[in-house]
C-alpha cells in the first residue's frame, strides 16, 4: 500500500508525518533541528528519500541540510556517506554559502534594489524561503531566497550559483520587500520543458524563463494592485503564492496579495477567477493532483487582518479552475479560530482520492483524505507552520 | 590550548557537547580564534560571521574575563588568560525575550 509523508517546517523545527495510503493515523517524527526557524523542507520525485531542507536562525544564518533516508538522519551537504568526518573526526561541510553573484562576466552587477523608504538599498541576503529539487536530477537543487534571488546547486545542495539573470534582467531597482521581507517563494520547473522556470518574488510579481534560467521576464499582465503608485506595472506586485498541475503546465493559479487570478498561457496574462469567494485575500494556493480545474485557496479576511473570516477556519475549493467556490467545512473550527496559512503551508498528495494538506500558523496540520470534503487535524500543537509538502511513496 | 564556549544551537550543530579547545600558532585573536574554530568545524562557517564580509553577525557577541570584546578590532589580542588558555572565551548569542 501507498504510503504519505508529510513535511512540515515551522518557527522552532521540522517534523515529518507519516502514514499509510488511508490517510486515518499518522506518526509524527520530531522536532528535527529543535529551536530552528525551518522555512522549508522537500523531497526530490527523482529519489524520495532524498530531502533538502532549508534550517535558518536570526542569530546564525542559512544552513543547507539534507537527509538520502526520508528524514531519519541529516547532513550538511558536502559530507557524502562514509566521508563525514573532517580533521579531529568532526563532521565537514560547507553548504550555507550563498554569495549574490556580482560578476562582470554573468552578474551584470546590480547592487540594489527598493526598499521600505522608497531609497534604493543594497541586496543582503537572509535566508532560503523555498528549495525545489530537480524533477530529472537528485544532485540539482533550486534555492528562492531573502532578498529575492534564485540559486541552482548541482552537486546536491553542497556549492550554490545564483542565476543571476533574473536580478540583472532589468526591473530589479523597482522591486521592493513586502512585510515578511524581499522573499523568492515560489519555483515552478515546468516538467514538459526543462529550460522554463517560473518564479515569484513579493514584491516584485512573477518571472519566467525560457532558456533555464539566463534570460528571464516579468509576466504580470492581467494583475491589478491598488496597493502601488501604478497598479497595472510590469513589476511591483505581491503575489503570495503560484501553483500548477504538473499535467497541464501552461496553466497556472495565483494567490496574489488580494486577487486570485489563472493563466493559460504560462503566464503572458492573467485573469482574475476571485468569483464568489468571501474575500479573495489570502497566501496559499494548490491544484488537485488529477483535476486540473480544481484548485484550492484559505481565504484570509484582510491584509490588515491575517486571520480567517468571522473566526471561522474554511478552506474553498473551485472544481472549475476559479470564479465559482464552494466551502470546505467539515473538520474545520466552526469557530474562534484566528490563526493564519503561510503562503508555502499547502500541498497534495498523489493518491486517489486526492489528499490536500495545510498548516496554520496555530500550529495545526489539517488533512482531507478526499479532496477536500473532510478534514482531520493530523497534528495539533506544533510550532507556528511555515510550510507543508507532501511526499506520496510507493 | 584555547577554549572556547559556543551558543547552544552552535555546539549542536558542530556535535559537540561542551567548550571547544582549539590549537592556534601565533597571537591569539578574535580572528585567530575564530580561523582555528572554523578549520575545525567548518559546519559553522557563515554561522558567528559573515561568509565574505568575515565580519561578526549582529546578535552574537565575543567575551573574555568579564569583558566584552566584540567592537574591538579582529587583530587586536586577547587577553593573556584566554591566550593560555585559564579562561574561554565565550560566543554569546543575544537573549531572546519570550
Amino acid at each position: 500500500m501507498s504510503k504519505v509523508r508529510v513535511l512540515v517546517g515551522t518557527r522552532k523545527g521540522a517534523f515529518i508525518l507519516s502514514s499509510d495510503g488511508k490517510r486515518e493515523k499518522w506518526d509524527i517524527s520530531g522536532p528535527h533541528f529543535a529551536g530552528w526557524e525551518m522555512y522549508h523542507l522537500k523531497g526530490s520525485t527523482v529519489d524520495p528519500n532524498r530531502i533538502f531542507a532549508s534550517q535558518c536562525s536570526g542569530w546564525f544564518g542559512q544552513i543547507i541540510q539534507r537527509s538520502d533516508d526520508g528524514g531519519k538522519t541529516w547532513i550538511q551537504p558536502g559530507t557524502p556517506p562514509g566521508e563525514e568526518k573532517g580533521p579531529g573526526g568532526m563532521p565537514k561541510g560547507e553548504s550555507n554559502k550563498f554569495v549574490y553573484d556580482t560578476s562582470a562576466e554573468t552578474g551584470k552587477p546590480l547592487t540594489t534594489h527598493q526598499f521600505y523608504d522608497g531609497n534604493q538599498h543594497p541586496w543582503e541576503f537572509k535566508r532560503v524561503w523555498h528549495l525545489e529539487p530537480s524533477p530529472s536530477d537528485p544532485d540539482t537543487v533550486y534555492a528562492g531566497v531573502e532578498d529575492a534571488a534564485l540559486f541552482r546547486s548541482t552537486d546536491g545542495g553542497k556549492n550554490w550559483q545564483e542565476l543571476s539573470g533574473l536580478r540583472g534582467h532589468g526591473t530589479g531597482p523597482r522591486w521592493q520587500p513586502g512585510a515578511g521581507g524581499m522573499c523568492l517563494h515560489t519555483i515552478i520547473l515546468d516538467p514538459k520543458d526543462p529550460k522554463r522556470i517560473y518564479i515569484a518574488i513579493s514584491a516584485a510579481g512573477a518571472f519566467r524563463t525560457d532558456d533555464g534560467g539566463t534570460t528571464w521576464k516579468p509576466i504580470n499582465k492581467g494583475l491589478y494592485s491598488q496597493y502601488i503608485p501604478e497598479p497595472t506595472a510590469d513589476v511591483g506586485h505581491c503575489v503570495h503564492h503560484v501553483a500548477m498541475n504538473p499535467s497541464r503546465p501552461g496553466v497556472l493559479f495565483m494567490q496574489k496579495h488580494w486577487d486570485v487570478m489563472r493563466s493559460d498561457n504560462s503566464g503572458d496574462s492573467w485573469t482574475e477567477v476571485s468569483g464568489n469567494l468571501p474575500t479573495d485575500f489570502g497566501f496559499v494556493i494548490d491544484v488537485h493532483a488529477h483535476e486540473p480545474e480544481t484548485i484550492y485557496v484559505v481565504p484570509i479576511k484582510s491584509d490588515g487582518e491575517h486571520f480567517p473570516l468571522d473566526g471561522k477556519l474554511r478552506v474553498y475549493r473551485s472544481k472549475s479552475g476559479g470564479n465559482e467556490w464552494e466551502e470546505l467545512a467539515k473538520g474545520l473550527p466552526e469557530r474562534d479560530c484566528y490563526v493564519n496559512v503561510l503562503r508555502d503551508a499547502m500541498s497534495v498528495d498523489t493518491l486517489d482520492k486526492c489528499g490536500v494538506y495545510f498548516g496554520t500558523t496555530g500550529g495545526q496540520v489539517y488533512a482531507s483524505a478526499d479532496a477536500g470534503d473532510n478534514w482531520m487535524p493530523i497534528a495539533r500543537h506544533l510550532p507556528a507552520v511555515l510550510s507543508v509538502e507532501v511526499q506520496t511513496l510507493p | 590550548m584555547i577554549r572556547v564556549v559556543l551558543p547552544g544551537h552552535l555546539r549542536t550543530l558542530a556535535h559537540v557537547s561542551s567548550e571547544v579547545q582549539l590549537e592556534i600558532v601565533g597571537p591569539v585573536t578574535q580572528r585567530s580564534v575564530l580561523d582555528a574554530l572554523e578549520a575545525q568545524y567548518p559546519m559553522l562557517r557563515g554561522t558567528i560571521r559573515d561568509h565574505v564580509t568575515r565580519e561578526r553577525r549582529p546578535f552574537l557577541r565575543f567575551f573574555a574575563c568579564e569583558e566584552d570584546y566584540s567592537l574591538e578590532p579582529p587583530d587586536t589580542p586577547l587577553p593573556d588568560a584566554v591566550a593560555s588558555g585559564k579562561e574561554p572565551l565565550l560566543i554569546i548569542g543575544a537573549i531572546a525575550g519570550g
